[in-house]
């Protein structure tokens, strides 16, 4: 029972960090129906820009953080201005395309920079506090590290799901989201909202980063592995759905932990494929999508 | 003589390869009701991208209130007082009837006069105001029609373009509709309409345009237009 719990628990951990890689998928394609693979190593930035910021520039941690976060909009925001921007009328392929080509280029460029091998900077240089533990009731343990993700994400969802739905820049969004044509016509500048979304969702991309770096270790490869799993957890809650990503980072994570725990570690990665395939051929909207998903 | 609120002088625009407007000029007047008819393809709702900034002309100049339009992105000339309603209507879908005609607003800062303005939609079609909390997408054909036109009009607009605002609606909301279209010119909005349905148009316009091919063909009074052989011939049926 307490291994269950643990698993669960673990589950959710993980599935907090697809979540919030997976919001960053689903709003672009939300916005501009593009699948921007290079949103993996945006998140995989995150975790080596705060390195940096730490190792460096011998930042504070939190300030390494928020300038780490900051940089990773930013990244996202000239992406979109100088790959995607110029093929907006082009045909969807060249984008996809680009977008491939940007990832291969930004993991490459961190591999040159940093190196190959997997580093524990950032697990090392997390503060005491989050490597404590408590025990959880029902006997499981849990790190502050572990808690404190679980609950970031959640506020950080529930941030999202506001701004989306109240206020002025989240009504943009969905309006550019649904009718592109129409938003311009309101007089809504739809370039500047797809610049938004790209900066929130590398922001949040890198919040999940630096969790994973904290967590685990930092590595090139880290935003492949992990944008893919985040990526069948926004088809997952069906692409362009804000709350089916959520969802679908969710269940993917528990699904991958309790997968790995009582079938075997080896399938961890296959999971997050499996279950992929398994909506595309079943549910082709996805868990929340409908045939064509533009709730963003 | 008012003076013109809109011209447009020698203006071109294709689509790659397809020419689809070929130098049309028109002068619309102030708090004028005018219409521009002509069949489909023939180049209206391309004139209508035109001026609000959609689309951008190859030659030509497209002059608002006296200003040149060149190089003034759509979302300057909503906020410059240039509203359209387009063809298919573009309601967001997903969105309640409420945020539909928010967002007609998003150009203003005035918050407290955005509330009256949505109160004053509301009296206009007060079939609205009971789906306020509705998703647009989940209306009927007409009310869609009316959450356009009520968008449009929230942002304050000096030029109402509207794009075939009758377009597979039932005959008895057409009706209705172009009421609400007369009233809306009857406190200041200058209109431009475009139809298919050249009968009505011309029945509730001051000024009509013939647009064929790209191509302005005929021009005049409305009343006299109606009047005219050609028209009836080519647009009326007869
Ligand atoms: N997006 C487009 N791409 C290519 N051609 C277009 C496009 N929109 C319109 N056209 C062409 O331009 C011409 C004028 O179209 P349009 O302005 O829509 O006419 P109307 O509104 O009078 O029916 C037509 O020949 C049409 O096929
Ligand atoms: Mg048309």
């Amino acid at each position: 029972m307490t291994l269950f719990l643990e698993q669960i628990v673990n589950g959710l951990v993980l599935g907090g960090i697809y979540a919030l890689i997976a919001v960053g998928y689903t709003m672009v394609y939300g916005v501009i129906q593009l699948i921007n693979f290079a949103h993996g190593e945006i998140f995989m930035f995150g975790a080596y820009f705060t390195f940096l910021c730490l190792a460096v520039l011998k930042f504070p941690l939190w300030l390494a953080v928020l300038a780490s976060i900051l940089l990773c909009a930013l990244m996202g925001v000239v992406i979109d201005l100088i790959a995607y921007r110029p093929l907006r009328n082009a045909p969807r392929l060249s984008a996809l395309i680009t977008a491939i080509g940007i990832s291969l280029i930004l993991q490459n460029l961190a591999r040159m920079i940093w190196g190959a091998e997997p580093r524990r900077d950032l697990a090392n240089a997390k503060s005491a506090f989050l490597s404590q533990t408590v025990i959880i009731p029902g006997g499981a343990q849990l790190s502050y590290l572990d808690l404190s993700i679980i609950i970031l994400a959640i506020l950080l969802m529930v941030g999202l799901n506001r701004l989306i739905s109240l206020t002025r820049i989240g009504k943009a969004m969905r309006a550019c989201a649904q009718d592109k044509m129409a938003a311009s016509l309101m007089g809504i500048d739809t370039n500047r909202v797809i610049g938004a979304t790209f900066a929130i969702g590398s922001a949040l991309g890198a919040v999940a980063g630096i969790m994973v770096g904290m967590r685990e270790t930092i590595e090139p490869t880290m935003g492949y592995y992990k944008g893919v799993a985040a990526f069948a957890a926004a088809v997952l809650g069906g692409i362009g759905n804000i709350t089916g990503a959520m969802l679908g980072g969710v269940v993917l994570g528990i699904a991958e932990v309790l997968g790995a725990g009582y079938i075997s570690s080896g399938y961890r990665v296959a999971i997050s494929y499996i279950l992929m395939i398994l909506v595309i051929v079943f549910r082709p909207a996805g868990l929340l999508g409908r045939a064509s998903a533009k709730r963003a | 003589m008012k003076e013109p609120v809109l011209v447009l002088d020698q203006v071109h625009a294709s689509y790659g390869n397809i020419k689809a407007v070929k130098g049309i000029s028109l002068t619309i007047k102030s708090d004028e009701m005018a219409c521009l008819i002509g069949a489909n393809g023939a180049g209206k709702s391309t004139t209508l991208m035109l001026i609000s900034g959609i689309l951008k002309p190859q030659q030509g100049t497209i002059w608002f209130q006296g200003q040149s339009l060149e190089g003034v992105t759509s979302e300057k000339r909503v906020q410059m007082g240039i509203s359209q309603v387009p063809e298919g209507r573009h309601i967001f879908p997903e969105m309640t009837v409420l945020e539909n005609l928010e967002l007609g607003a998003y150009r203003r800062r005035d918050k407290i006069e955005i509330k009256q303005d949505l109160e004053q939609t509301f009296t206009l079609f007060p079939q609205l105001k009971e789906r306020g909390q509705q998703r647009g997408g989940t209306l009927s054909g007409g009310e869609q029609q009316m959450l356009a036109i009520g968008r449009a009009m929230m942002s304050r607009p000096k030029l109402l373009l509207l794009d075939e605002p009758s377009l597979g609606l039932a005959p008895l909301i057409v009706e209705q509709i172009f009421e609400i279209i007369q009233q809306i010119n009857q406190v200041g909005t200058t209109v431009l309409l475009v139809e298919q349905n050249a009968h009505l148009a011309l029945m509730v316009t001051d000024h009509g345009y013939v647009m064929e091919t790209g191509k302005i063909t005929i021009e005049g009074e409305s009343k006299e237009l109606i009047a005219d052989q050609r028209i009836r011939e080519a647009y009326l049926g007869e």
